[in-house]
């Protein structure tokens, strides 16, 4: 019963994301304010019954019913109720109604808190928001539909994917979605103003915040996704680029440089054209995206079985939105007025640069991923692209872009001092530099290039430091008022730094995993043991164990350093989940400090028990240096300059001056 | 300079960029890809011994061999032909005999494929597409 509530809740959604994408829109275009104001109601009613409608899913997932098609192939009645709740989301059907769960989410939102936005844009926003829903929801409906009865039931379903039989499904897709979907707010505001013919400063501080949400959101989830795929595969691997990655990555790349291009609009109104092109591309990106993952088009190390046929019904939307937005972009954006000046040597012109750099590197990504797609479309030749591929192409555009991030925050608007730039920098290239040489010459395995990577991540963190210190005058005040004056400097400009610093972190977390692991593959008989980096790893037994759908052979490894003492136990197993008949290796994972002893195991033979042994020096860096991004990100929203529905607060010369033009 | 100026400034820049962002994507293009090749096609087209190649197929009934600590051989092949292959390292769990595999490596002088990169698919029922593209060809595919 609630199934079939479920499913006429999505089609009634349906019928109102209709009325959203046209009634508003019109009421725009003729100037009626009552039609303009049936977008607010249509968006949040809307998304009530999509969350409805995702309950209904849910609920039937944890009850078991295996008379609804989808709840049978993807659930078990033996399985956790955790993973009984996430697997709802576990499958192409549900996890595209988790999209369109958060797009009216978002569209909701903007209903909620845009009072303030000029009545126009707000109902053009909410219409494009609505006319996104009702792609989606007829695609839903007609090719990926959850609630598919099976008749008869049958007594016991299919049981999830192994894989996806974690904690990190809980995590990763939803934050993912948050980002990534976040960005057709961007998308919205962008074919709204065109629409409009009018964009000024007050825009771009109405789409900073949604920007940086759904970056900040975009960033944990990518991170999420990395180390869920660090453990539950059992290879190491933090990054393959494989396409599914970069789908989620190249809306990443063109999500920040929107973010800085944004603040060039709002702070100088410059860069206006550009500005929109990338809100269109960013959430173009999130659309290929999803066409790359749903469609089943990729060879792919993650991607699951799919229907191909569904490919064609989402390139269609990819190119009704893309293609629309861009013609619209053509038309419309020389009725944009120029923005402001400034000289080359400038924040506006770091903004530029790092623009320049982000859009190319996501460029090759973009490339890197279609190329074999074309190809074999084209010639029935097949190639991968894979890590070679990238390092040669995305890793020299994205290391100026780094080397230059520090600047950008010390150079003035309008015309900044270069030198002047550098001379405060100082302290913190000599200590990224002599922290680059001390670790070339007392790190064991270290190269020149690791070196120089440690130098490059701590050059971003001590530069977002030195940014800090030098706004609150610290070393040129007393440190009760530079304390003081750090205390009241904006939050923006502490998620500034966090932001950067964080990008550091992470930096510093690839080079030293790359450049400096020590791995260790090699037969094991119980009661042997083996060394690596400063460790001893004795394997103690193999047993057997049973779990709630599976059976595991499960290793254990007792851990101890080269001076006698003991670590304690660590455990890796190689599980069968009966219902599938489908093994996976669960790897064993310690910590140390920043730094992680991984271990996982093969499959037995008579010499013994394959075992495969990484010391992985300060990895975990990699992921905090993104939650530190993250984090920055969200601080930067709590700026209250920023936050959603203060602009009619703030006095904005900028603002009206420019509207005055117009 | 003028606003006209800094634009041109600011498109040639960017220009330059992309410029290099072109020459790089062409280069490595050329470098850094693998071809996909099935058993038949490399008996057929010998592949320079340097190139490292895509190796698709079924792991033959019976061929799996293992030697001393982790070093494995096994046979990929098709409907007609078959090429031995070494690989020393954890093969992934879903390896076994009659399911389709895709490995990276080079073709040796003595005729074996010496792998350093073995990859079987995730879920149980997927094979390899390009396997599964050219077993559907070769009347070999049976839908499970």
């Amino acid at each position: 019963m609630s199934v079939e509530l479920g499913h006429f809740a999505l089609v009634l959604a349906l019928a109102l994301s209709l009325v959203q994408a046209i009634v508003p829109l019109l009421g725009a275009r003729v100037g009626s304010s009552s039609l303009m104001r049936v977008g607010e109601p249509a968006a949040i009613t809307g998304f009530a019954l999509i969350a409805l409608s995702f309950a209904a899913l849910v609920l039937a997932y944890v009850q078991s019913d295996f008379s609804v098609l989808n709840v049978w192939e993807n659930s078990h009645s033996a399985k956790p109720l955790l993973f009984k709740i996430t697997g709802a989301w576990g499958n192409h059907e549900g996890s595209m109604l988790l999209w369109v769960l958060i797009l009216a989410f978002f569209g909701a939102l903007v209903a909620a808190f845009g009072q303030n936005l000029p009545p126009t844009l707000r109902a053009n926003v909410l219409a494009i928001q609505g006319l996104i829903a009702t792609a989606f929801l007829l695609f839903i409906l007609f090719t990926s539909n959850p609630f598919i009865r099976l008749e008869p039931a049958p007594i016991e379903g299919r049981d999830l994917n192994p894989i996806l039989q974690d904690i990190g499904l809980a995590i990763h897709p939803p934050l993912l979605y948050l980002g990534y979907v976040g960005f057709s707010i961007s998308f919205s505001f962008a074919v709204a103003a065109l629409i409009d013919g009018r964009m000024d400063a007050a825009w771009a501080r109405w789409v900073r915040p949604w920007t940086l949400a759904a970056w900040a959101f975009l960033t944990g989830g990518i991170a999420m996704g990395s180390y869920w795929a660090y453990y539950e595969l059992g290879w190491g691997g933090f990054w393959f680029w494989d396409p599914v990655e970069n789908a989620s990555f190249m809306p990443w790349l063109a999500g920040t440089a929107l973010l800085h291009s944004a603040i060039v609009m709002e702070k100088r109104s410059a860069l206006k054209i550009w500005t929109v092109l990338l809100a269109i591309l960013t959430f173009s990106l999130s659309l290929l995206g999803t066409f790359l993952v749903r469609s089943g088009v990729l060879t792919s190390v993650h991607s699951f079985a799919s229907d191909p046929a569904r490919g064609v019904f989402i390139l269609a939307i990819l190119v009704f939105f893309i293609g629309g937005a861009l013609a619209l972009f053509a038309i419309r954006a020389a009725s944009l007025a120029p923005g402001g000046l400034f000289h080359p040597i400038s924040r506006e012109g770091a903004l530029v640069l790092n623009n320049l750099l982000l859009t190319t590197a996501a460029a090759t990504v973009l490339v890197g991923t279609l190329y074999p797609l074309a190809l074999e479309a084209l010639s029935a030749d097949k190639i991968s692209v894979g890590a070679p591929f990238y390092n040669l192409t995305f890793v020299p555009l994205f290391l100026p872009l780094l080397v230059a991030v520090p600047f950008g925050p010390l150079l003035a608007w309008k015309r900044g001092d270069l030198p002047g730039a550098l001379q405060r920098l100082q302290f913190a290239f000599w200590a990224a530099g002599a922290a680059a040489i001390a670790s070339y010459f007392l790190i064991d395995r270290a190269s020149a290039v690791a070196a120089l990577g440690i130098g490059l991540g701590l050059w971003l963190v001590f530069g977002a430091v030195t940014d800090l210190a030098i706004k609150s005058g610290i070393g040129k005040v007393g440190a009760a008022v530079a304390l003081r004056r750090l205390a009241g400097l904006p939050l923006s400009m502490f998620g500034t730094c966090l932001a950067h610093g964080g990008l550091g972190l992470t930096v510093l977390g690839i080079v030293s995993v790359t450049s400096l692991q020590a791995e260790n593959i090699l037969t094991m008989q119980p009661g042997q043991s083996t060394e690596i980096s400063g460790y001893t790893l004795r394997f103690k037994d193999l047993r057997p164990f049973t779990g709630p759908n599976y059976t595991e052979d499960r290793a254990e490894f007792e851990i101890g350093t080269d001076r006698g003492g003991s670590l304690g136990e660590l455990v890796s197993s190689k599980r069968l989940y009966t219902a599938r008949g489908m093994p996976t290796t669960e790897a064993g994972i310690r910590t140390m400090g920043l730094s992680q002893l991984y271990v996982s195991i093969g499959d037995r033979t008579e010499a013994g028990l394959v075992v495969r042994i990484w010391w992985k020096p300060f990895v975990t860096l990699i992921w905090i240096g993104a939650l530190v991004m993250m984090g920055g990100g969200f601080i930067s929203l709590m700026d209250r300059r920023l936050r959603v529905g203060a602009p009619s607060r703030r006095k904005a010369p900028v603002a009206v001056a420019n509207e005055g033009k117009s | 300079m003028t606003r006209k100026q800094k634009r041109l400034a600011i498109i040639g820049s960017g220009m330059g960029f992309l410029a290099v962002a072109a020459g790089l994507t062409f280069y490595a293009l050329g470098q850094q890809t693998s071809y996909f090749y099935m058993p038949a096609d490399l008996l057929a087209q010998q592949a320079a011994a340097s190139e490292r190649i895509r190796l698709g197929g079924l792991v033959q009934q019976g061929s799996i061999e293992r030697g001393e600590g982790t070093h494995v051989k096994f046979v990929v092949a098709d409907s007609e032909n078959e090429v031995p292959v070494v690989y020393d390292g954890i093969l992934p769990d879903l390896f076994r005999e009659q399911q389709g595999v895709v490995i990276e490596g080079k073709m040796g002088p003595d005729g074996v494929f010496v792998a350093d990169t073995v990859l079987a698919k995730h879920d149980e029922t997927y094979m390899p597409r390009e396997v599964a593209d050219r077993l559907k060809q070769e009347g070999l595919w049976e839908q499970k």
